[in-house]
């Protein structure tokens, strides 16, 4: 338990994350037994590696593929090279796959900011304040975590369609704004648990108050947790499909998701090239922010389980 | 995986916060903190689970009013054949799959733990389809390889091919109804990268000085797993199990593409969750889609806390 109050548990040093800085358990002479086993090891990693990675690099080469070559040539390298699959999936719908991009970084965005600010409040008063019925309300917060989406949402719908929101973004962003993505105070309670009182003891003593303690010292020293946030946000938002499902029925508003599934069953089985081009062109941001953020992502996952 | 630890001690969870509390009560400004939570609690959570709760003792398809049935939708899901096929269909996948994907996962991370050269470069290839996973274009994807023209058939046809020994039969993998939840439980195995990261951050919480004291015992590397490292890593397992236990039960896109939104073939893909949607979003039956969500809330209670009680017979706490 005092580890969860230390900030290592979020911030922890890349030694202890990223191990690569670390010493190998055993370092012993170089005998060959042990580079054989080295190698078998590698050998093991690789085959796994390329197993996994393989229906994604498959994805991508068909893409470049003209229809007709997709099932006939099993190779990765097109021997016909083409990019009629983009200009044709791009304009396959009612509107060019631009839009669709445009309506899903909204939705995402607006998730963030919501996330972000909603939690972070939220997590301040769970973390420093003192309040009455704090740990009721607390374990209220975390039995939130675990209840499926399934179960509310249909009064939510109900909620959402007298508001005249449904085939708006309102439904997507409003609940986030709210913080009801309770994980995140729970990642954000533990970082903010770890920051030094005396620091908020000091700023109180100059006369801050519990906005400018906030605004001032805890979200800057909790950049890595707003940073994990908002980049499994991202994720999950970019991926969400059930409540963009139900609540997006109009096709300007269609986000990515919806837009591949639509573009499924109007084609169906018969242009598979365009299809693989637009799924591949869905993934892209996901593996940017996968890039990009790895090292929140890893910390993310190693310390709170989130996927 | 401190997280981890306080997970399998959840009762101390919600008492953590109050240790040292300040001395001044700051009620008024946490009013306005937990303000935009609470309301959200209120009208997007807390509201809604009970008018589901009351919605599913009625019958109402969203146009006309609520009407009150009493135990109607209650006693129908016991009649229901395809209720009872889509709790088949969703238990055989939780039950095969995700101990599979855990071994899978933690077999992998016991390679990396031991200091292998480019770890991270592996454990970000490792790592990658879990984020992908959930995505429709994965799904897509996944309905192609397996289809009867895919890549597997292509791969089958090829190893028939070189050799005359082992001939192996092809499928329609995803139109077959014996294989088609096959398919998306290799789907859940190909995104053991998380869980795999959770045990890798646990290998690395185990002292070094338990292996250095039982190789000088003479104990060998099996040994070492069954009474070392698996002891030691039971607390994470246990929250890798619980975790994707309740993930796999929500499993919904992946059903919803690879069958095109019917739970085909033959309902062999009907997992609970795209039932649900079926009867409430489909044929609005709304009454009868809260009460299967209240089912629903039962069933991962109740695998929760099984897996809590169960827990005390074979997690092991180092304190």
């Amino acid at each position: 338990m005092t580890e969860l109050t230390s900030p290592a548990t979020v911030t922890a040093s890349p030694a202890t994350v990223t191990h690569s800085t670390v010493q190998p358990r055993h370092r012993r002479a170089r005998l060959p037994r042990v580079r054989l086993r080295a190698l078998t090891k590698h050998a093991v990693l690789i085959t796994v590696g390329l197993l996994m990675i393989y229906p994604l690099l498959w994805m991508l080469a068909s893409s470049f593929k003209p229809d007709a070559l997709i099932f006939s040539e099993p190779g990765l390298i097109p021997t016909d090279f083409t990019t009629e699959n983009y200009t044709k999936g791009w304009n396959a719908l009612s509107h060019p796959f631009t839009h669709y991009l445009i309506n899903s970084l909204l939705v995402v965005a607006g998730a963030i900011v919501g996330n972000v600010v909603s939690c972070s409040m939220a997590a301040y008063a769970f973390a420093r304040l003192n309040f009455r019925f704090r740990r009721l309300w607390f374990a209220v917060m975390l039995v939130s975590i675990m209840l499926p989406i399934h179960v509310i949402i249909v009064p939510q719908y109900v909620l959402f369609s007298e508001l005249g929101w449904l085939n708006t973004f309102l439904p997507l962003i409003v609940p986030k704004l709210l913080a009801t993505d309770a994980f995140f105070i729970f990642l954000m309670v533990q970082f903010f648990r770890g920051v030094p009182r005396e620091l908020d003891e000091a700023a109180r003593i100059d006369g801050a108050g519990h906005v400018r303690i906030f605004t001032s010292i805890m979200l800057p020293l909790a950049a890595p947790a707003l940073a994990t946030t908002a980049i499994f946000t991202f994720i999950w938002t970019w991926n969400d499909f059930f409540s963009q499902l139900i609540f997006l029925t109009d096709p300007d508003l269609y986000t990515v998701p919806i837009a591949l599934r639509a573009f499924l069953d109007s084609t169906g089985e018969s242009s598979w090239g365009a299809m693989f081009a637009m799924s591949i062109v869905s993934l892209i941001p996901l593996f940017l922010v996968f890039l990009l953020g790895q090292r929140f992502l890893v910390r993310g996952i190693a310390t709170t389980g989130l996927k | 995986m401190a997280v981890a630890r306080e997970f399998s001690k959840h009762r101390k969870a919600a008492t953590t916060a109050a240790k040292a509390p300040p001395t001044r009560g700051d009620g008024k400004a946490a009013a306005v903190f937990l303000l935009p939570w609470f309301i959200g609690l209120v009208l997007i959570v807390v509201g809604p689970l009970l008018a589901s709760l009351y919605l599913s003792f009625t019958s109402y398809d969203l146009f006309g009013d609520p009407k009150f049935i009493g135990l109607e939708n209650y006693t129908r899901l016991f009649q229901d054949p395809r209720l009872a096929k889509s709790l088949q269909v969703t238990f055989t996948y939780v039950f095969v799959s995700v101990p599979l994907q855990l071994a899978v996962a933690l077999g992998l991370a016991m390679v990396l733990d031991r200091g292998v050269r480019g770890l991270s470069f592996y454990r970000s290839v490792f790592y990658l389809p879990s984020l992908l996973g959930a995505s429709v274009a994965i799904a897509i994807l996944w309905r192609q390889l397996f289809g009867t023209d895919g890549v597997l058939n292509q791969a089958i046809e090829w190893f028939n091919g070189i050799q005359p020994l082992i001939q192996i039969g092809t499928h329609g993998w995803v139109s077959d109804p014996e294989y088609a939840l096959g398919t998306l439980m290799v789907l859940n195995v190909w995104t053991f990268g998380s869980p795999m990261v959770i045990f890798l951050a646990g290998l690395r919480q185990i002292p070094e000085m338990y292996y250095e004291a039982a190789s000088l015992d003479g104990a060998s590397k099996f040994r070492q797993f069954t009474s070392i490292t698996f002891p030691m890593l039971t607390p994470v397992v246990f929250f890798n199990l619980v975790l994707q236990v309740i993930n796999a039960f929500q499993t919904f896109t992946q059903a919803f593409i690879v069958s095109g939104g019917t739970g085909g073939p033959v309902d062999s893909t009907l997992f609970y969750t795209l039932y649900l949607y079926l009867q409430g979003f489909a044929n609005f039956n709304m009454g009868y889609a809260s009460a299967m969500a209240w089912l629903l809330v039962l069933i991962i209670g109740a695998m929760t806390a099984l897996n809590f009680f169960a827990s005390r017979y074979w997690v092991f706490h180092d304190d």
